[in-house]
């Protein structure tokens, strides 16, 4: 159940690894689609938060190529509705993510992530 | 019996049988809702406005489920396994996290719009082995640094806990100003033994313009629960399910993955037998 809103906002926090954390790399990931009720307003509110390019590179990496490379200035329909699917509807089930910086794997399983650290890694 | 945050680390207090019981248990299901609902209300986000929640130690999801029916979308982080396995079950909406609160969080400055944790923080008062990392105040300082910079400017975060002394509040309101927030705890029918609750309200930003709202008082006697309950929920006049629509069908999914093939996409999923899955209907 980790959706490519959550996947956006994720870094890694273990010990250390501090640039160069964000995003976590998708690895044999397998994906369940979803349907969640569309809400414009919510949409909008989240668009300052999002950092763009990791969102479609995750969202072309998962198969989903309907949103632009550059964010468009103008926020019409048909954006909004591809935006709610890539970021709410599709749900990555099994598979882990991987930090680009110090490799940690972020396992996912039965859509959980284990965002455990162990010892070492904690800061 | 004591406090279950003295008797074992949460992932093994918290395990299969202990995370049914908890979670089947209708007096606990209507306390940790009233919780929840009143944890909404001291949080005080804009009215009508969507928003993103941080759910702290959201367990097997009770408290996440009233989020669901406020309609609010939500992130929850808990370190049990069973207790996410029964909020997998219970099919709650929130995205769910294996995490140890105590290890701090990697999300992104301004990740939410407001966090909430019921009945959770006395379980980072105890020391769980002898690592520096992992003494009550070095966890609670990682927590809570890592917490601020995850919520937005301004916002909040309210924390229904059960704190044992006056010293333990101290210590987790201390830690947490050193890590920028203002705010102060909150206390509901001070003087009933069984309706008293503590609240830890915390801001981030505005300058400490926010004040810290006031306790409720009066007679709350054990039994009124359920009717106060009931009444909040009328109170808050938004309807049940508000943001749930029909389950998309099996048709809808395999058309899309279809689309996604047809693109050129090697790595589209194959069609597990969970495609489609039925969500639970109603709360
Ligand atoms: C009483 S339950 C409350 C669950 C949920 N908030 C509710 O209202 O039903 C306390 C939860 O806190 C979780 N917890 C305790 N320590 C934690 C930690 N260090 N990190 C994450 N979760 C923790 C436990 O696993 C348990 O699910
Ligand atoms: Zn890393």
């Amino acid at each position: 159940m980790v959706r490519l809103i959550t996947h956006n906002l994720l870094a890694c926090h273990a010990k250390g690894c501090t640039t160069n954390n964000f995003p976590l790399q998708f690895k044999d990931v397998s994906i369940e689609l979803r349907e969640a009720e569309f809400n414009a307003d919510f949409l909008k509110g989240l668009l300052p938060r999002i950092e763009w390019k990791a969102l479609v590179d995750a969202a072309r990496q998962l198969g989903d190529t309907s949103l632009p490379l550059e964010q468009p200035e103008m926020v019409d329909d048909e954006f909004l509705k591809n935006l709610h699917h890539v970021l709410l509807e599709m749900h990555i089930e099994e598979g882990a993510m991987v930090c680009p910086n110090c490799s940690h794997v972020y396992a996912i399983s039965n859509g959980i992530p284990n965002m455990l650290l162990s010892e070492h890694e904690i800061a | 019996m004591s406090r279950p945050e003295l008797q074992a680390p949460p992932e093994l207090y918290y395990g299969d049988t202990e995370a049914k019981k908890y979670t089947n248990n209708t007096r606990v299901q209507q306390i940790q809702a009233d919780m929840t609902y009143r944890a909404l209300e001291l949080l005080s986000l804009p009215e009508d406005e969507p928003a993103l929640l941080l759910d702290i130690g959201c367990g097997s999801g009770l408290s996440g489920e009233i989020l669901d029916e406020e309609g609010y979308n939500w992130i929850g982080v808990d370190v049990a396994p069973s207790m996410l396995e029964v909020a997998l079950e219970r099919e709650v909406e929130g995205d769910l996290f294996l995490q140890d609160i105590g290890q701090g969080f990697g999300f992104r400055p301004g990740s939410f719009d407001g966090a909430i944790s019921i009945s959770v923080l006395q379980w980072l008062l105890n020391a769980e082995t002898s690592h520096p990392t992992s003494s009550p105040p070095h966890r609670l300082t990682r927590f809570f640094t890592t917490l601020h910079s995850a919520l937005r400017n301004p916002s909040r975060a309210i924390f229904q806990f059960y704190p044992t002394s006056d010293d333990q509040i101290q210590l987790i309101t201390s830690i947490a100003q050193k890590a920028g927030f203002g705010g102060g705890v909150v206390v509901d029918y001070p003087n009933s033994k069984k309706a008293r609750k503590v609240y830890l309200c915390l801001f981030v930003g505005s300058g400490g313009a926010q004040q810290v709202p006031k306790g409720l008082d009066g007679e709350e006697e054990v039994g009124s629960e359920k009717a106060k309950f009931e009444a909040r929920r009328e109170r808050s006049g938004k309807k049940t399910n508000k943001k749930r629509k029909g389950i998309k069908d099996r048709d809808w999914i395999l058309k899309k993955k279809d689309l996604y093939r047809k693109r050129g996409k090697e790595s589209v999923p194959n069609d597990s037998k969970y495609t489609g899955r039925k969500r639970r209907a109603a709360f």
